[in-house]
């Protein structure tokens, strides 16, 4: 059996702990069994586990619509990942600068749009801005949203990058006579980046997550082609357990791949990691916000 | 400005909805996320595979692909609540995925031979967990907490889209009729930032309490 990452919480069982662990794992697997059959039961009686609901779920004209959707969810994604990186960075340097106006600036607008709902802001797009002659693309009016809220989390990621790096690397820079800029572009950002890649991958999963509220804008998207798809095929369960699978594969591999990448990282930098003391005001960039 | 007081009632209802969603979902939340964890971290190896697949599973899909799937689809099946509790049942299941990660990178900062020496000593795992491991967990865990309140917060707007007349589907109304975006999404947008800025202030205040001083 493969050990558990928390196995040091208890000492090697005995005969009399495995047994009990036995128990406990047969009862678990039979509560759990249980509850799936009497779901199962639940949709059979309703007749949503008849062939006939499934079977158009394997013919291709089925999938392509899907797929086309799919696109539209990736293309979004992209657009929204390119921008809002490049907004968060940007964002985190003027967090971090000197000087004080722009520092309040960036400071101000982190801290608003981190907290407000991106539906608030979508509604804005749609309903408030067309009032005064804003009447953006589709497509816009969901990226435009999704790319000021994730630009805030981005940032307050890369400043936590940023804050990690030991004192001595932007000191270096300086003793070697190079501007703060340029200690921020060659010594700094490429450090920085490359240890919180794994937090910035996390947090394309929570933007391709939020594509989703392309629904609500009616831009072509997985969620927004799966509503209409089920309004014309009247699966609505079908649709959308295979959507959410959809989703679930789509996000899982990048899930996978942040979790081995972070792997790889407090492999290879656990050492200046464990060398640094935690500054204050450093946000943690652990923890995923939904 | 007067937009705003004239649809003060309907705002008001709205915004009592958000917040009755937000804390019984949180509570639920916490209570759901606490026992994933506890099963994450459980010596029997399938409670630990049904934990990691739950996290797996709701970190990875769309709350709103959640939402449209128990409000819409699932009453084929004859499941079927009223549309809050339901809106509250996805939400807590949602956030609880979101609460288990916190807890167990919390567990994770506590170092291993702190539990390594609880079992010099002869403590039971229960006696490791609640004297050793969680007081020092606590500290660590506090913030990311808040941050999941938080995100918690944010995500009951998206109720809205499946007919919970909540803050933002409420502001939403108003401004429909009284076309008065900047005034009234203004509003709505600082008492979304309030209501965080409570939460994060108060997680700040329980972690100050709590906090072990080394």
């Amino acid at each position: 059996m493969r050990q558990p990452e928390t196995a040091y919480l208890y000492d090697e069982p005995g005969p009399r702990t495995r047994r009990r662990i036995r128990i406990a794992s047969v009862v678990s697997l039979l509560v759990l069994a249980g509850a799936l059959a009497l779901m199962l039961r639940q949709f059979a009686s309703r007749g949503q586990l008849d062939a006939d609901r499934w079977t158009p779920f394997l013919s291709w004209p089925i999938w392509e619509y899907l797929l086309v959707g799919l696109r539209g969810t990736l293309l979004a994604a992209a657009v929204v990942a390119v921008l809002g990186g490049v907004l968060g960075v940007l964002l985190a340097l003027g967090r971090l600068s000197p000087l004080r106006p722009l520092r309040w600036l960036c400071t101000g607008f982190i801290e608003v749009f981190r907290t407000l709902p991106v539906l608030l802001l979508i509604y804005l797009m749609l309903f408030g801005l067309p009032a005064y002659g804003i009447n953006l693309p589709v497509l816009w009016k969901l990226a435009v949203p999704l790319t000021v809220a994730n630009s805030a989390a981005i940032a307050e990621i890369v400043r936590a990058g940023v804050l990690s790096l030991p004192r001595g690397q932007t000191e270096a820079g300086y003793s070697l006579g190079m501007r703060r800029l340029q200690v921020m572009r060659a010594v700094v950002l490429p450090q920085a980046l490359r240890a919180v890649t794994p937090s910035l991958v996390v947090q394309l999963v929570s933007l391709l997550k939020d594509t989703s509220l392309g629904y609500v804008v009616a831009f072509t998207e997985l969620l927004y082609r799966a509503q209409v798809l089920s309004a014309y095929n009247r699966l609505l369960i079908q649709t959308f357990l295979v959507v959410t699978l959809v989703y679930l594969v789509v996000n899982g591999s990048l899930s996978a791949l942040a979790s081995r990448l972070r792997r790889r990282t407090t492999k290879t930098a656990a050492p200046v990691a464990a060398a640094t003391p935690a500054q204050p005001g450093a946000p943690a960039v652990e923890v995923p916000r939904a | 400005m007067n937009a705003l007081v004239e649809n003060l009632p309907a705002l008001l209802a709205g915004l009592g909805t958000t917040l009755f969603v937000l804390v019984t979902s949180a509570v639920g939340a916490l209570v759901l996320g606490t026992l994933v964890v506890v099963a994450r971290v459980s010596p029997v190896p399938v409670l630990r595979a049904a934990a990691f697949g739950y996290v797996q599973v709701l970190v990875n899909v769309p709350l709103l692909a959640l939402l449209l799937l128990a409000v819409f689809a699932l009453p084929d099946a004859g499941l079927i609540a009223p549309l809050v509790t339901t809106a509250i049942i996805v939400l807590t299941v949602y956030e609880a995925a979101y609460v288990a990660e916190a807890l167990r990178s919390g567990i994770n900062t506590v170092p291993k031979g702190q539990v390594e020496a609880a079992r010099a000593l002869g403590f039971t795992l229960s006696q490791t967990l609640r004297l050793v491991v969680v007081p020092q967990a606590a500290r660590a865990v506090v913030q990311p907490l808040g941050n999941v309140l938080i995100a918690l917060l944010m995500n009951t707007a998206l109720t809205a889209t499946v007919g919970v007349v909540e803050l933002t589907s409420a502001t939403n109304k108003v401004n429909l009729v009284q076309a008065e975006p900047i005034t009234i999404f203004g509003a709505a947008g600082l008492v979304y930032m309030a209501l965080a800025l409570v939460i994060g202030l108060g997680a700040g205040r329980i972690e100050k309490k709590v906090a072990i001083r080394r």
